[in-house]
């Protein structure tokens, strides 16, 4: 049985999505733009506009000459590759071989699967009122190959089906472009008068190659089948799911626990398998009144220790309620990572501490929440607030070295605090101020240490700091905001030096 | 003779004591003192106590800044390379700023910040924490302590050989409980021969309690060598007139 191809083409994915999110825009001209060489080029046209004579490629200033009413929207150039993946996924029910060709086409081999539809013309059918129904546009045709289908699909009938042996009858009379070549081949084949596939298909293939180069041969010996095309098929991704029911409706904690013993035992044979490791694990219990009981748990680092993620489940158990019983329970995994397989040897200890330290993390973020849990790591800022930022695992290493030529307190509050001082001239530190209250006398004073506002982060005023000893010892951080020429001096207490 | 006999039997029933009361040291670590100079002379052996919990009251702003500096210092000594330290806080009261721990001997990135929420919470998770004998140290922030959770996190450390530190801001009481020693720290005017300016950092360290050592009181700087010691007679009290700007 001869390989069979079909070819689904969008001709406007991107817009037909946007329409399908905002079906106001369905009586409306609008474009998709994007900025090229400091151009604003259109990069889709929807449906109306093409009418009103504005078409990919051109420049943004044109087309509102023409029309001046046209709506502009930014394009997203990952847009399509992530649309066709989705919809090449979904058409997983109709053939298991499906890859996506870019921008806009999806290729399925269907050899062997349209009999389950009734025929090559059913199958297509269903394909049009599925998609038809969701919104899309589409142009669609079945071949033996890869390029005819191709071909017949942009340039002939729409659900157009080429019988075995018909491709050279089938491709004769369409466009040159129809065999997918580049541009400059295209427009010189044009130039010479070959304007259909059928005037230069038969001429010997050394004239071919000659004149146009080898990929004039190769696509048309790819679209007669003699050449072999080969496509990247889309993988579905089976999501990380153990299913549990239950004979009988589980009703006691100790129920729960075995069942969610079990579950983890599967679920982490499989992470085993992949070299994955869950980040967020969520249970849901199916009871037979109806009600779905969820719970979630989420790790710091990526793991499929059973005991360990059992450990976090044990805390959520008592939330569980049975109430009639449950009859099935369901553990996913949305959230996995790559893990490499542990070595415990003599030298791994210190990863190995950190596998402990991040399970004991986990422990305590159950209770108080991921977010109560900080660790930092150096960031190139002078302003204090930004000059450490959070690291997001507990391997991430510091990028750069931390500072520690400049003082720096200790403790930092917060947000700066509004002092009262009394200074004897401009730029000079405070004789005293009054902090919550208190009066203190400065005896010993450092700076100024001017820090700029970092312009391309936020706006504001820049801050003169002084480090200053009061009577008993005591070292504080203070600053003042703004200069005296301006009038808005404020002076304000930011943190304490041991 | 009968006063040499009676010297050793009286070292055993020491020993035992100690043993009784969880200090017990691992036969395979040889203790050695950790580097904080005449301060560890205070501790029986004369070794900082490691794997036990350590309390430390703070009563102002200025005070609980110098006891962080102190607690940090000591973190820098017992963890030089490598090892990781949680740094658990009641949370409005967490202030400490990482950049400057750097200045203290450690790399702020090996230390873990927890801010947990009520002070059942940090319990919880300080003795948690101290289970854990990855770690090497533990700073608990809170402000009360009973003699009962105290002794909880005691036993905790007891297993594991985990430093803990328990950081008391402002209590009501400074109430007994079941820690090694009790310490306060407080700020005292800095100095600098010759130049203006604000000097390194001075601390008042007073060791109020002890078991089975000895109290004491020192005057220390944090300098970039590290601690320093400050003999009682170089302690001036500066009467300054004028004001010293760098």
């Amino acid at each position: 049985m001869s390989r069979r191809i079909a070819v689904i083409w969008f001709p406007h994915l991107v817009t037909d999505r946007l329409l399908r999110k905002q079906p106001e825009l369905k009586t409306q001209p609008f474009v998709l733009v994007m900025t090229e060489r400091g151009r604003r080029i259109v990069k889709a046209v929807s449906i109306i506009a093409q009418e009103k004579g504005i078409h990919v490629n051109m420049v943004l200033a044109d087309c509102k000459s023409l029309l001046p009413e046209l709506i502009v929207l930014d394009y997203d150039e990952t847009e399509p590759k992530k649309l066709l993946t989705a919809l090449a996924e979904w058409c997983i029910r109709y053939s298991p071989f499906v890859s996506i060709d870019l921008p806009d086409v999806l290729i399925l081999d269907i050899s062997g699967c349209t009999h389950l539809w009734g025929g090559e013309e059913n199958y297509l059918e269903d394909i049009h009122k599925k998609f038809t129904a969701f919104g899309y546009t589409v142009r669609s045709a079945i071949a033996d190959t890869i390029g005819t289908a191709w071909a017949v699909c942009h340039f002939g009938n729409n659900a157009s089906i080429i019988d075995t042996g018909n491709e050279i009858k089938a491709l004769s009379t369409l466009p040159a472009a129809a065999l997918r070549l580049e541009p400059a081949i295209i427009d010189k084949l044009d130039k010479l008068g070959l304007k259909t596939i059928g005037s230069f298909m038969m001429m010997p293939s050394t004239a071919l190659k000659r004149r146009f180069g080898q990929s004039v041969l190769k696509r048309i010996a790819q679209a007669l089948g003699e050449e072999m095309e080969i496509t990247d098929p889309v993988e579905p991704v089976t999501p990380f799911q153990e299913r549990l029911p239950s004979l009988e409706p589980i009703r006691t904690a100790e129920g729960i626990e075995i069942a969610i013993k079990n579950l983890l035992q599967m679920l982490c044979e499989r992470l085993q398998r992949e070299m994955k490791g869950l980040r967020k694990c969520t249970l849901t219990c199916y009871r037979i009144d109806g009600v779905i009981v969820k719970t979630e748990i989420g790790t710091s680092k990526p793991s499929r220790n059973t005991l360990h993620l059992f450990k976090l489940f044990e805390n959520k158990i008592s939330q569980i309620e049975p109430d009639l019983g449950i009859e099935l329970f369901v553990m996913d995994a949305p959230v996995v990572e790559e893990l490499q397989s542990s070595q415990d040897a003599l030298w791994t200890v210190s990863g190995k501490d950190e596998s402990v330290i991040a399970e004991l993390l986990d422990r305590l973020s159950g209770k108080t929440g991921v977010q109560a849990i900080h660790r930092y790591l150096p960031a190139e800022h002078y302003w204090p607030e930004h000059s450490f930022k959070e690291a997001i695992s507990l391997s991430e290493k510091p990028s750069t070295e931390w500072r520690t030529d400049l003082p720096r307190p200790l403790h930092i509050l917060p947000a700066p605090e509004l002092i009262e001082v009394s200074v004897p001239i401009p730029d000079y530190p405070p004789l005293l101020f009054r902090y919550k209250g208190t009066i203190h006398n400065v005896k010993k004073a450092d700076g100024p240490e001017r820090i700029e506002q970092e312009w391309w982060l936020q706006q504001g005023l820049y801050r003169d700091y002084y480090c200053v000893e009061d009577e008993h010892g005591s070292r504080y951080w203070l600053f003042r905001s703004g200069d005296y020429d301006s009038g808005n001096v404020k002076w304000f207490m930011h943190g304490f030096f041991t | 003779m009968r006063k040499v006999a009676d010297r050793t039997i009286i070292e055993q029933l020491k020993q035992q004591i100690e043993k009784l009361q969880g200090n017990q040291v691992h036969a395979a670590e040889q203790p050695s003192q950790i580097g904080l100079g005449i301060m560890e002379n205070a501790f029986p052996g004369n070794v900082f106590a490691k794997g036990a919990i350590h309390e430390l009251i703070s009563n102002s702003a200025e005070e609980a800044t110098c006891t962080s500096g102190f607690i940090s210092v000591v973190l820098g000594k017992l963890m030089p390379n490598t090892g990781y330290c949680l740094w658990i806080s009641t949370v409005p009261r967490r202030r400490i700023f990482p950049t400057a721990l750097k200045g203290f001997g450690i790399d702020p990135e090996r230390i873990l910040f927890v801010d947990a929420g009520k002070t059942k919470d940090t319990l919880w998770a300080i003795e948690e924490a101290l289970k854990c004998d990855a770690l090497v140290a533990v700073v608990g922030e809170i402000t009360e302590l009973t003699f009962n959770d105290s002794r909880r996190l005691q036993l905790a450390v007891e297993k594991s050989h985990v430093t803990g530190f328990i950081h008391r801001f402002k209590p009501k009481t400074e109430n007994a409980v079941a820690c090694v020693s009790r310490w306060k720290v407080s700020p005292i005017t800095s100095s600098l021969s010759d130049v203006p300016g604000v000097g390194f950092s001075r601390w008042d360290v007073q060791l109020l309690k002890v078991r089975n050592g000895k109290t004491g009181k020192w005057q220390v700087q944090w300098c970039p060598n590290g601690l320093e010691y400050i003999a009682p007679e170089q302690i001036i009290i500066q009467e300054i007139d004028e004001r010293q700007i760098g």
